[in-house]
């Protein structure tokens, strides 16, 4: 099957004018420009298949959302090969442009001063689509969203949630086939996140969208994505599913142990390995992988343990890991 | 092709209903702007009316029931020829509506004429009740032929699209450099003088007059104005048309261009 995003070292470099702090600098500057050039996404490779929902992950600055706007045609790619369900998206030609959309959740794409249902007939005026189809869908989408009433009052007048669930609709009325979410669910409470998760997902299952997101809240992805990209300093660390990431970049394992009553008489966990917290009669501890079968073996054996579970640490934590991960060019000087 | 014509027609139509639908909401607002674009005209007319009576009833062919047209009629030009100020492209590219915008199947420009001619009807009807009082104080001398007032209302949509396109052109500028009010206040400056918003031009010296046939300004304002108050024989309003048009292709084939090369410097840098 073709893929439905195809992605060949695809590069984008900024150049931002540099200079040194103060008036004498800033002269300097007017007649004697430099610039410095930024790769904010380097050379990076990926196909997602049509239907797919992938997670992009990373922390701030590391070019997924540049990335983003590349796949929508926002952003000019310095060099590589792109492909958008056979459309070359900086050409944004009007076919491409009525089969994708692109959400950012920061902002906002409705006109304020009225009612959503008339900027969605905007929409459906701006994107030519039938009269029935249109209907159809917009009362599909406001019931996925449990809109309701609200769809009649002014968007300013609405909570920000409110106004992420209305932009979503308004972002889908067209039916695309691929959806860019940019932090769908920012700034959102829990129940307003989960709302907004299902209906991604929902929406992909009735129409066999392809979806490539973005969050902060991991979860989102682990809601929605079986597969994840991490992308740090323009480059991809991983690509694979949710569970071997966190079997790749996790070197460690959480151990909580429960023991029966020994007499006030506490043992040193901390030889086995780190305590994270400790009770009465339970502890938790982080152990190394390598370690973790035979520090185990070694507790069931010399102690008095009614429970022993191993997990793998949460997924934030591995993430957070992951991100700690310095740019290849440190690393090299580490080493040295 | 027809489908096409239908399309944009039905954009048009639906982006026209919205514009008004928004501009209702803010009555305060509304009457607010009414009272300000009534009190500019209002001046003038107040000081030419009293030149005009200090040399002895009239100022180079302007009586004070004519100034009293010219100025009354400028209040329903301004209404028309309202367009969208050049600093709100700027605040599009800052808060990333025009990023959204470029992701749309249509060029904006179809929205923002769609807007601008929907929001006339709000304000028009505002501008009503403020026209017939202004014409029962000053009584102007307006008795158009047939002609002129088939005239006016093309002069009057050829002015605005003149206007529109013009600011339009000047909001491009914000694609590669945000800090342009100066250039904002030279052009409206040059327009307060030569289009005859604050002088009928007739009244200008020859050579300003001389000035202003080579620039836009006049055609989106002074001129629908001495359409409808009988200053112009036939033979000129059909000139007059011509310029508006040839002003309209002009603008919007340099829109075309400029566009262009716009978006591909916006999307070279970051939307």
């Amino acid at each position: 099957m073709k893929p439905a995003i195809h992605v060949r070292n695809l590069t984008k470099i900024f150049k931002v004018p540099e200079r040194d702090a103060g008036l004498k600098a800033a002269v300097v500057s007017l007649f004697n420009r430099k610039y410095k050039e930024v790769r904010a996404v380097d050379s990076i490779e990926f196909d997602i298949q049509p239907g797919e929902i992938v997670g992009f992950l990373g922390p701030n600055g590391a070019g997924k959302t540049t990335t983003l706007k590349m796949l929508a045609g926002l952003l000019y790619p310095s060099s590589g090969e792109l492909d958008v369900i056979g459309y070359l998206p900086e050409k944004r030609q009007k076919d491409f442009l009525r089969q994708i959309t692109l959400v950012m959740g920061q902002r906002s794409q409705l006109n304020w001063d009225i009612p959503a249902i008339d900027s969605f007939e905007l929409n459906r005026a701006i994107y030519s689509i039938p009269r029935k189809q249109y209907e159809e869908t917009r009362d599909e989408l406001i019931e996925l969203m449990l809109l309701g009433d609200l769809v009649n009052k002014p968007v300013r007048n609405l909570s920000l949630g409110e106004r992420m669930k209305v932009e979503a609709v308004g972002a889908l009325l067209h039916r695309p086939q691929v959806l860019f979410l940019d932090e769908p669910t920012i700034g959102l409470d829990v129940t307003m996140q989960r709302r907004i998760r299902r209906f991604i997902q929902q929406y992909n299952e009735k129409h066999n969208a392809t979806v490539l997101l973005t969050s902060h809240y991991m979860a989102d992805v682990q809601a929605l994505c079986k597969r994840v990209i991490v992308i740090h300093h323009g480059k991809i660390l991983y690509d694979g599913d949710l569970s071997g990431l966190v079997e790749r970049f996790s070197a460690m394992k959480t151990l909580s142990v429960t023991f029966s009553d020994m007499n006030g008489h506490t043992p040193d966990f901390a030889a086995f390995g780190t305590v994270i917290s400790q009770e009465p009669n339970r502890v938790t501890l982080r152990v190394s992988k390598a370690e973790t079968p035979h520090v185990t073996a070694k507790m069931l054996a010399d102690m008095p343990i009614t429970d022993l579970t191993v997990e793998d640490p949460p997924i934030e934590e591995v993430i957070e890991h992951v991100f700690e991960q310095p740019k290849e060019e440190e690393a090299e000087k580490e080493k040295a | 092709m027809l489908a096409r014509a239908r399309d944009y027609a039905d954009l048009y139509l639906v982006n026209a209903k919205t514009a008004i639908i928004g501009q209702f909401q803010y009555q305060l607002a509304n009457i607010m702007f009414l009272i300000h674009l009534v009190i500019e005209p209002l001046i003038y007319l107040i000081v030419w009316t009293n030149v005009a009576e200090s040399q002895g009833g009239s100022v180079g062919g302007y009586t004070a029931s004519t100034f009293a047209a010219y100025y009354i009629v400028w209040t329903l030009v301004r209404q028309f020829n309202l367009s969208l100020s050049p600093q709100s492209f700027e605040w599009r590219i800052k808060n990333g509506r025009l990023a959204g915008e470029l992701l749309r199947p249509v060029h904006p420009i179809h929205y923002d004429l769609g807007f601008f001619l929907g929001i006339k009807v709000p304000y028009v009807i505002y501008w009503l009740p403020a026209g017939i009082i202004l014409w029962l104080i000053f009584r102007p001398d307006i008795q158009p032929t047939w002609g002129q007032a088939a005239a006016f209302p093309v002069a009057l949509m050829l002015g605005f699209l003149v206007r529109f396109a013009l600011l339009w052109l000047l909001g491009l500028i914000t694609f590669w450099t945000t800090r342009v009010s100066a250039i904002f206040d030279l052009f409206f400056t040059l327009e307060l003088l030569l289009s005859g918003r604050l002088v009928p031009l007739e009244l200008m010296p020859q050579w300003a007059q001389g000035i202003a046939d080579w620039l836009p300004f006049q055609w989106a304002f002074g001129f629908p104005i001495e359409v409808l108050i009988g200053r112009l024989s036939t033979q000129e309003i059909w000139q007059g048309f011509g310029i508006q048009l040839i002003w309209i292709v002009l603008c919007y084939t340099l829109i075309g261009i400029i566009w262009k090369r716009g978006v591909k410097h916006f999307t070279a840098v970051g939307g």
